[in-house]
């Protein structure tokens, strides 16, 4: 398909606003098959303001005499206002945006495309994180072992080609447990937890159905994984669904495990949102974030309605029941909701940076997204198709990653100096989520990024950000390594809006920008003066 | 002590308010002062003062099998819970602390009897760190358009204000006599704040006793010589601080509000910010939310709402933000007032003038400002924080609002103050401890009369002998923000405020953040500078010794002290925290909250403190993580807290795990 064909017009003069603190940008705006770019005149500054068509999220026009506005709205939450001379040319900017920022071809998408200069393509694929943490897993305990059974994805679609088992089940009886939960997510091990000898797993839920249905492999993959952490061991099966839902699933094949046939194992359930009324939280809050005539108990009644905060302490409060449940109870935790793509991913992985010092540094938490999200199989494609402003009908949206960074960015707000990364990696990830020029965030699931051949022919976002500039904005310059679990409040009063997220663009963005450069002078300084000790020696 | 009916109870146990299972056991002391809980804990022996003064309420609940509680609620908002065994020690200690903590003279508090063992010369040079005579001079005053005033010397005119005022030079003793018995209280307009890049003032003043048509020619040239003062413009505002209906309601009772039409050249605005009473009720409101057990979000955040309290700190941001903007950007003159000038009119004026003039953001010049607009204009401490025993519906937070203002510009700008939220804290506590005399009593005069100075001490000495503590490591004193005015930004945006728990809820602390960046910055710039003089020394000497060629001798200069850096970049402990309870009412993991471990300690006076010198709490940084976090940073000293923590706690979990 040619891109041409949906481009309408190619260019158009037009006038930029970026929001009431930038001043507007004049000059000739053209529609490329992936960008809308502005070049601004010779005489006025150089930069050339560009936006990846595909983070366009709705798109609104208005005609008047002859020209025209256009507001687009951002995947990233921004708003962008376009004033652009003739009508119809306005219209036809418009209808091209619209069309060209919803295509859903993978393989025609930008990240195909781009090539930026310094990096070689396949350069930083090399995160093989099944492999990668078996590596250490297998230093730690010799109970597990790496499972190629799904190398070709025909037990598992939305597993990776290797998964962490335990050693005493074999691959058959992997392939019967995969058949006995739903899309085939058998369960595997999410995290090792050293210390304690316990285990994280994950797993989707159980196809038991009305009549209660068993699977003898199943239960002996669950009383291996105890049997393997200690003589006598206990597990805890958090499950994310409500006992009612959990119940009522069964009348669609679903179900829980039944306590009577997986000795050992106790069940909980801490219901987490997802789906759809996750997406329309995320949007409420969006819209009460951008209304600035509202009075101050408006603002307090639409935060309390969207329930935001709400999913935040919730999440929050799972992840540390199951983290308590390993390092304090001594217990092995297997965590799963329905189809352990969402929800699941969202409690393992908070669990791990609570307990694990190393998913806390820069390089862990690359490792902790890649290998909890990416290749645990999220469906990213589909959670990630629209942001909070889209009008097209969700379908299978759900801001479940969003939610995963919010409340990582809680845990760095109140353990400042625990997290080797800043905000600006979170903002980061937000934003290559849902729009992205590098291919790391593509499709739903490995077998997928595999049939689309993403990592030989697109870029990972992990060498982007490697890349020297904006390093400051990524790395938290009051990092010390703490060794200990980080435990968390979950009271309302310490958990906070993520203002430096949903009210990135309606804020001055200095003041902030400022502190933070503040504490790198401070910091960078110190290091200066612990550099230049003069060595008198002679 | 005739009011101590019991001084001393035995086997009290202290309740921990996050979970009822863990209370302390010990003795409970009471003093002429403070009530005393020593924990009988032998390692430990961990106490828990609270200052009489401190107490807001007290309640003593129904008797259980365990004993007879009592619930004591503090003004710095501290909630303490004793159990005691026998009912009628209770009762003792409940009827003597409820004449203890409402004294009926001004002799019984504790400033009287506080002695930080300094000397006359040294209390008195205390008292002239900040001269509010050096801070008229330091706004260009005396000049063209301003003069100093002795109309009220010896408070012959109005008895709530100092007796040194500006006042604009064409105003004549005959015409301010003259305003002053058309304003309520004799409150004529005086000036608060001067401009000087534009000659724009502040002025503030009471209602005029306006009724339904009452004028007054001389305070009519009052407000033309306030607009004369001003070259810059043709105009003044007059803000009045109240909602409009209160305001005329007050018409009734001969008071009100000026009519456009009697003054030449005024611009009148109402700013409805609400009165003491509503505000008392509001923060009763949201502290009771604060108390909650285990709120849900909703519960809060509909609490918060429904208590107004940000309502309210925003109508009083958004009244010192017009003053800021009509000085600043239109050059106009403003002149406050509210009802009597003392409340509302203190918070505006105070807000304005931080807004306009860095100065005012460093921890001298806020001082200055509290000073200023608050102690010297009359603000009456004594009533609105019951200090002394009298009308409950005097009591109102009217300065923990301006305190909470300043709160939330220093999150909007965090580079913009030179002083922390830590200071913030401290003065809040201090305006209610009575344990220095700045804020004793309602005015001047009467501060005077009871000779506060030659008998007290005054916290800002005492502030800023520990000043060192209460910086702002992102303060940025070179920068564009601080050269004038702070810029909001122009819409009305409500998500700036925020819920303040660093104060309403800083006795539980283990809500607060874990780590303090602001700590951590001090310590770090304190290391470098040590290190860098510690260099320049180094370099001398590097210099000396070359000049003497000692070639032959080694120089082993002192390498082991820079060792100290290590001490906070290798590895931070601090982080000894343990869990909270998760599983909130799962039954599965019955009441195990193991999250107090080792917090208590933020509300406690370790032995070492009381040793010092300085029984003042503020001297411990009791409420912040962050001197507890830096202590612990050194390997020793954080590993072992940890490990005896968890390994106290791991019995429990097992214990639980079995049960269930």
């Amino acid at each position: 398909m040619e891109f041409s064909e949906l481009i309408r017009t190619d260019r158009a003069q037009a006038e930029l606003r970026r929001g009431p603190e930038a001043a507007p940008l004049r000059g000739t705006l053209c529609v490329t098959g992936h960008h809308l770019l502005l070049s601004p005149g010779p005489q006025s500054t150089p930069d050339l303001w560009l936006l990846l068509l595909r983070s366009v999220d709705s798109i609104e026009k208005r005609v008047a005499g002859d020209s025209g506005t256009i507001t687009l709205r951002c995947k990233d939450l921004r708003v962008l206002q376009l004033d652009i001379e003739g009508a119809e040319a306005t219209l036809d900017i418009a209808r091209s945006v619209e069309a060209l920022s919803s295509l859903e071809s993978v393989i025609t998408s930008f990240p195909f495309f781009y090539r930026p200069k310094g990096l070689r393509l396949g350069d930083a694929w090399h995160f093989h994180p099944p492999e990668r943490y078996y590596k250490r897993v297998a230093r730690e305990t010799n109970a597990w072992r790496l499972s190629e059974v799904n190398e070709d994805f025909s037990l598992c679609p939305s597993y990776p080609r290797a998964v962490i088992v335990p050693r005493a089940v074999d691959d058959d009886a992997l392939s019967r447990s995969a058949r006995f939960r739903q899309g085939g997510r058998f369960p595997v091990l999410s995290y090792h937890h050293a210390p304690s000898g316990t285990v994280l797993l994950r797993a989707s839920q159980p196809l038991s159905g009305p009549q209660k249905r068993r699977c003898v492999e199943d239960e002996e993959l669950l009383r291996a994984v105890l049997a393997g952490a200690r003589p006598g061991a206990r597990g805890i099966i958090v499950d994310t669904r409500s006992s009612h839902a959990a119940k009522q699933a069964r009348m669609t094949g679903g179900g829980t495990e039944a306590k009577a046939v997986y000795p050992g194992w106790k069940r909980l359930h801490r219901p987490l949102e997802r789906g759809r009324p996750l997406q329309e939280s995320f949007v409420c809050l969006v819209e009460a974030c951008g209304d600035k005539e509202q009075s101050m108990d408006r603002w307090l009644s639409r935060l309390q309605g969207c329930r935001w905060l709400a999913h935040v302490k919730e999440a929050l409060s799972t992840a540390c029941l199951a983290a308590q449940g390993m390092e304090r109870e001594g217990a092995c935790i297997l965590v799963h909701g329905a189809e352990g793509m969402d929800s699941t991913l969202l409690v393992t992985s908070l669990a791990q940076l609570i307990l694990d010092p190393l998913s806390r540094t820069m390089t862990g938490f690359q490792e902790l997204v890649e290998r909890e999200w990416i290749q645990a199989g999220h469906p990213f494609q589909l959670r990630c198709a629209h942001s909070a402003f889209s009008h097209a009908r969700p379908k299978h949206e759900a801001p479940t990653f969003l939610l995963f960074l919010d409340c990582v960015w809680q845990l760095g707000r109140q353990f400042p100096l625990s997290l080797e990364f800043g905000e600006g990696l979170l903002l980061a990830l937000f934003e290559h989520a849902y729009a992205s020029p590098f291919g790391t965030f593509l499709c739903n699931s490995e077998k997928e990024r595999c049939l689309c051949e993403v990592r030989t022919r697109t870029h990972s976002l992990w060498s982007g950000l490697n890349q020297p500039k904006e390093q400051r904005k990524l790395w938290n310059p009051l990092y010390v390594l703490n060794p200990l679990a980080i435990w968390p409040s979950v009271e309302p009063q310490s958990l906070r809006l993520w203002q430096g997220l949903f009210l990135r663009w309606t804020r001055p963005p200095e003041p902030a920008e400022e502190a933070w450069e503040k504490v790198w002078q401070i910091v960078t300084e110190s290091q200066k003066t612990e550099g230049s000790q003069p060595t008198v020696s002679a | 002590m005739e009011h101590i009916r019991t001084p001393k109870v035995e086997n009290v146990r202290l309740v921990d308010r996050v979970s009822s299972k863990k209370a302390a056991l010990g003795t409970l002391y009471l003093t002429a002062t403070h009530v005393i809980f020593v924990e009988n804990a032998p390692d430990t022996r961990k106490e828990t003062w609270i200052l009489h003064s401190q107490i807001s309420t007290i309640e003593k609940q129904a008797t259980t099998a365990t004993g007879c509680p009592l619930l004591i609620r503090c003004k710095n908002f501290q909630i303490i819970q004793f159990i005691i065994p026998q009912e009628r020690d209770c009762h003792d200690v409940y009827i003597s602390l409820i004449r203890l903590a409402r004294p009926v003279k001004y002799e019984e508090l504790y400033c009287f009897s506080f002695n930080p063992k300094l000397d006359k010369e040294e209390r008195e040079q205390g008292w002239m760190l900040i001269d509010l005579s050096e801070e008229y001079k330091r706004m260009g005053l005396p000049n063209n358009y301003w003069q100093l005033s002795d109309v009220n010397r010896d408070y012959r005119v109005c008895d709530s204000y100092p007796t040194e005022l500006y006042v604009p030079k064409s105003a004549t003793a005959h015409i301010i006599v003259g305003s002053s018995k058309f304003r309520s209280r004799r409150r004529f307009p005086a000036l608060s704040y001067y401009y000087k890049d534009n000659h724009a003032s502040i002025c503030r003043s009471s209602q005029p006793l306006s009724g339904f048509s009452a004028r007054c020619l001389e305070d009519e040239q009052m407000l033309q010589a306030i607009r004369k003062a001003n070259p810059g413009s043709d105009f003044i505002y007059v803000v009045d601080t109240r909602p409009k209906l209160n305001a005329m309601a007050n018409r009734a009772a001969g008071k009100g509000y000026e009519n456009e039409d009697n003054y030449s050249n005024i611009k009148f605005q109402f700013i409805g910010i609400e009165n003491i009473h509503v505000m008392r009720n509001s923060l009763q409101k949201m502290l009771e939310v604060c108390e909650l057990k285990s709120p849900s979000m909703s519960d809060f955040l509909w609490g918060l709402e429904n208590s107004g309290w940000l309502r309210h700190i925003k109508a009083i941001m958004d009244a010192g933000i017009f003053i800021a903007k009509a000085i600043s950007e239109e050059g106009a003159s403003v002149l406050v007032h509210c009802s009597d000038g003392w409340d509302r009119t203190a918070q505006v004026c105070s807000v304005a003038s931080l807004l306009l003039d860095p100065h005012y953001r460093t921890l001298k010049g806020f001082m200055v400002l509290v000073e200023k607009d608050w102690i010297s204009f009359g603000h009456k401490f004594n009533h609105r924080y019951g200090n002394l025993d009298g009308d409950p519906k005097e009591i109102s937070p009217v300065i923990d609002q301006f305190i909470e203002c300043v709160w939330q510009l220093m999150e909007q700008f965090p580079c913009a103050f030179e002083f922390s939220e830590r200071f913030l804290i401290h003065i809040q506590h201090h305006i209610y401890s009575c344990q220095f005399g700045n804020f004793l009593c309602n005015s001047q005069k009467e501060r005077q009369e009871l000779k506060i100075q030659e008998r007290t001490y005054s916290l800002w000495a005492h502030l800023w002998k520990n000043r060192a503590d209460y910086l702002n490591p992102l303060f940025r004193a070179d920068h564009s923000q601080m050269q004038g005015t702070l810029h909001l930004p122009t819409a009305p945006c409500n998500f700036m405020y925020k819920f303040w728990s660093g104060m309403y809820n800083r006795f539980e602390k283990g809500m607060q953040p874990r780590q303090s960046v602001t700590d951590y910055l001090m310590a770090v710039k304190e290391e470098t500078q040590q290190l860098e003089e510690e260099l320049e020394a180094l370099e001398e000497r590097l210099e000396k010794i070359q000049k003497v060629q000692l070639n032959h001798t080694k120089v082993k200069s002192k390498q082991s002290e820079p060792s100290k850096q290590s001490g906070f970049s290798t590895s931070d402990n601090s982080t000894a925290n343990t869990p909270q309870d998760y599983s909130g009412n799962m039954k599965s993991f019955p009441s195990r909250s193991p999250s107090q471990g080792d917090e208590d300690s933020a509300l406690i006076l370790t032995q070492d403190n009381l040793k010092s010198s300085d029984p003042d709490l503020s001297a411990n940084s009791d409420q912040e993580s962050g001197v507890e976090d830096l202590s612990c940073r050194s390997p020793s000293g954080g590993e072992c807290a940890p490990s005896e923590d968890s390994g106290k706690d791991r019995d429990s979990d097992e214990a639980v795990f079995l049960t269930a």
